[in-house]
Parts: structure tokens; sequence; C-alpha cells
């Protein structure tokens, strides 16, 4: 197995800047940042500190709402999600970690929508990879990579928060 | 047998029947599951789509408020569909047989049975000869086993006193009859509790009750001594009928739980009650209702437990 470290502040710099020019070219109002466990959450952290937002951060799990359930089931020690008493009518900045195939931010948003209607809902994440399977696309982005089928993108955190691709050995 | 029939070829819990041939590794999992569903009720939206499209038959052939509730908010709040099957009104009272009564609801293609029934065995008979696809959950079978009670108990008492290595735990009340009393044994013995004690007359106790690895009392002042977990059982009047005990003040006089007996346990001890109570019967209406009481709180955690358990048990299927 070998590693290749990602620049972690060089990215989230980059995606600091990608969000504000959404967030003016969206004309977002008072928006709310809400992050997706795990990985998610510590991107958003950051976020939320660089662009000195007042409220606190929503915290998303969305165990309970991925389509794999059959396959892998209910882990346990879910933890509860954390979103502020109304999501009717708010402008929302939705971050992840790493945005592979869609499935989570489509996930995230049904967990989102039965809590109310937003009014919009913008999507940041770290790294956009190739892979997509649902037509989902994030905002914002630090980065956008290919990656080879024998490879992946791991987050470790939240402190220190580093970022890195995973190749594995092929005869493995 | 029966410890197979409830796992699926990967050790998951596919039926639910009894506590019996369950691990500490399973148990565990079914009160960590159970942990995060709890998180849940106190959400705006008290809903998750785990179980959206399945459909899950409550069958309750015995009278139940709580536990039926309990299973069918469970249900709702899985998102899965849930019928609830009236069996005085249904074709069984007509004469049909349990099995056929079982063939037919599986050609209406269900995903789930919950079963009550006044046999014991029921809910494992149903379980052997329902089509793979098909999860059973015991919801209490005869004198035999009521497992989700035990564990809902198992999850209160886990969330008040963290850990069971150092419990001493208590049942009172009528044993002989009481399926709750005998999945609690066994669960409170498997999560490996440092004592568990029952504490009723020689006429309400099963013959050599020991074995099933309690300590025997017949005076509640005696048993109730360095007690962290008090657990009264509901006398059934209909007991009183069969001469089993002289009367119920009688019964309540040696065996109530009043706010002085409580003072015997430890000060810190809780009391947990199954439901339905007899107040002045098995306990005082100052206990029940006193500071010490979770048992409003058990009938909540009933509702994270079986959502814990039909989402496990949901899961597993297919990999039969």
């Amino acid at each position: 197995m070998n590693n290749t470290p990602l620049h972690i502040s060089a990215l989230l710099s980059t995606l600091e800047d990608s969000l504000i020019e959404t967030i003016s070219e969206r004309k977002l109002s008072n928006p709310l940042m809400i992050g997706i466990r795990t990985g998610g959450v510590w991107i958003a952290e950051h976020l939320h500190q660089r662009l000195n937002f007042e409220e606190p951060l929503g915290l998303l799990d969305i165990s309970f709402y991925r389509d794999d359930f059959s396959q892998i089931g209910v882990h346990p020690n879910v933890k509860p999600s954390q979103l502020p008493t109304t999501i009717e009518g708010r402008d929302i900045i939705l971050v992840d970690d790493v945005f592979y195939t869609g499935r989570t931010i489509r996930a995230a948003l049904n967990e989102i929508f039965d809590y109310g209607r937003p009014n919009q809902v913008v999507l940041a994440v770290l790294i956009e990879r190739d892979g997509r399977q649902i037509p989902l696309k994030p905002d914002c982005y630090g980065a956008r990579i290919s990656l080879q089928a024998n490879q992946r993108i791991k987050l470790t955190g939240p402190e220190p928060l580093s970022i890195y691709i995973q190749s594995m050995n092929e005869a493995a | 047998m029966t410890e197979n029939l409830q796992l699926n070829s990967d050790g998951k819990l596919k039926h639910f029947l009894t506590i019996e041939g369950l691990d500490k590794a399973l148990l565990t999992e079914i009160l960590d599951t159970a942990e995060s569903f709890a998180g849940m009720s106190e959400q705006q939206v008290k809903k998750v789509p785990l179980l959206r499209g399945k459909t899950i038959v409550n069958l309750f052939f015995e009278n139940s408020t709580r536990t039926r509730t309990t299973f069918e908010l469970a249900a709702i709040r899985l998102s899965a569909d849930v019928i609830n099957m009236n069996i005085a009104t249904s074709a069984t009272s007509k004469g049909e047989s349990l099995l056929d009564t079982i063939r037919n609801l599986e050609a209406m293609f269900v995903d789930m049975f919950v079963v009550r029934h006044a046999t014991s065995g029921a809910a494992h008979f149903i379980a052997q000869h329902t089509a793979p696809h098909v999860s059973v959950i015991n919801a209490g079978d005869g004198q035999h086993s009521h497992p989700t009670q035990a564990m809902l108990d198992m999850f209160t008492i886990r969330q008040i006193k963290k850990e069971f290595a150092p419990l001493r735990v208590a049942i009172i009340g009528d044993i002989l009859h009481s399926r709750v009393a005998r999945s609690q044994i066994l669960a409170l013995n498997t999560l490996g509790a440092a004592e568990i004690r029952v504490i009723a007359p020689k006429t309400l106790l099963p013959a050599h009750v020991e074995t099933l690895g309690v300590n025997v009392f017949h005076n509640l002042t005696e048993g109730l001594k360095d007690i962290d977990v008090v657990i009264m059982l509901r006398l059934q009047k209909e007991r009183m009928t069969s001469a089993l005990l002289p009367s119920e003040s009688e019964y309540f006089k040696c065996f109530g739980l009043t706010p002085s007996k409580l003072k015997i346990a430890k000060p810190d001890a809780i009391v947990m009650h199954p439901g339905p109570i007899n107040r002045g019967v098995e306990i005082d209406t100052r206990v029940a209702d006193g500071p010490q009481s979770v048992i409003l709180q058990q009938v909540s955690n009933g509702i994270a437990v079986r959502m814990a358990v039909m989402s496990m048990a949901m899961q597993a299927r297919g990999n039969g």
C-alpha cells in the first residue's frame, strides 16, 4: 500500500475561495452550513471558522438514509443529526469531504428535505473524484481528481486533518 | 437448534425468538443499535426510511397494549407498512390453523411477523415453517420468552448504570409464570451482571430455579440488601384463584414494594416493571411514581430496541 499526501491547507483555501464566489453568485443570504458525518463535518468546521459564520454548524448523519442498507445494514452507535430548529426557507451550504458516486449527497438531501423545504442548497466538497453514478454534482470543490481502480482518497482527522491518495498493491 | 434458527449463515440476527443461544457480542450489538435509534425520539422528524417498502404484520393472538403499540410505532418510524391482525375477529377464530394463517399472509408478500401467542414456542414454530425471506420476532410466547422486553430492560439498565459487571439485580414476584423473568435472567447472565436474585414465595417459583444462575430468596427484606436494580413483576390476578396465594393484601404485605422496603436496597437503586402495574398489589403507588422509578423510561426505550431488532433482522434475511 502506497500513500500520496495531498496539501490539505491549499485544498481548503481553494474550496473557501470557490465557496465565497458561489455565495455571491447564488446570492445566499445568512447561509446555514451543514457537515456530513464524519469527514464532511471536519471540513465544514474549518470552512465555518474561515468564513466567520456565527450560527452553529449543523451536523448530518445519513446512516439511516443510505440506499445500501439491505447490503450493509445499520452500524451501531449512529449519532443523531443536529439541525437547527428550522430548515424551511433557508439557504444551505452542504459540506462533504469527497464527492464520489453522489449517493451520500442523495441521502443527505433526503434527510434535509424531511426537516423542511430549504430555499437553496449549495454543495461544497474538498475533493470531487470521478465515478459519479447519479445526476448530482458539487457546486464548489478544492480539487478534481481522477483515480485508478486501485486508488482511493483517505481523510484522517479531526486534528491534525490530513488527506492522501491510497494506492493498493495490484497483487493484494 | 434454536440458535441456528435465529442466526443466518453470517451469524447475524435473522429471527429474534429468545435470548437463549445469543452471545454477549450480539446482545451488545442490539443495545448499541438501539442507542442510535433512541436519539431519534428527540428529533423533529421521528422517522427514517430504512424499511421503506417492507411489510410487517403484527400477529397478536394474545392481548397487549404496550408491546403491540411500541412494535407498531417502531415499524412506522422505520417507514415500514404495518398491519395489525386482530386475531379475535380473524379466520383463526373460524378454525383456520396457525400454519394456514401464516401461509396466507406469506402469499401477500409479508416481510416480517411480530408474534405474540399464549403457547410457548409459537414464534419458534412459525420461524421454522415460514418462507426463507421472512423474519419472525417473538413478542411473547406463553411462559417461555419475551426477548424484546428483556432487551429494553437491559437497555434501560445500561442507560442508567452504564455497566452490567458490578450490578446486583433482584427480580421480584411471579417468576413461575413470567416469560419476562426468564428472558431477563438469560440476558443479565449473558451480559455479565454480578448477581441475579429472584425473590418470591415458593409457590411462584419454578422447580430448580437456581439452575438458571440465580440466588433464591423468599423474604423481600433479606433479598433487597445491596441491590442496584429492582425489577417488579406483575402479579397475575388469575393466580389468586388457583390457590397459589392466600390473598392480594397478604401478598402485598410480604412482597409488595413500598418506600420503606425500597430503602433496604442501595440508595441509587432503580425500580423497573414491565407493565401493566397493579398498584397496591405488587408495587406501592409512591414507589411506582417515585424518583427511583424508571417504568416510563422503559416504555420509551421499547420503541428504540424494537427498531433495532427489526432493522437488524431485515438486514440479515436473504443470507439465510
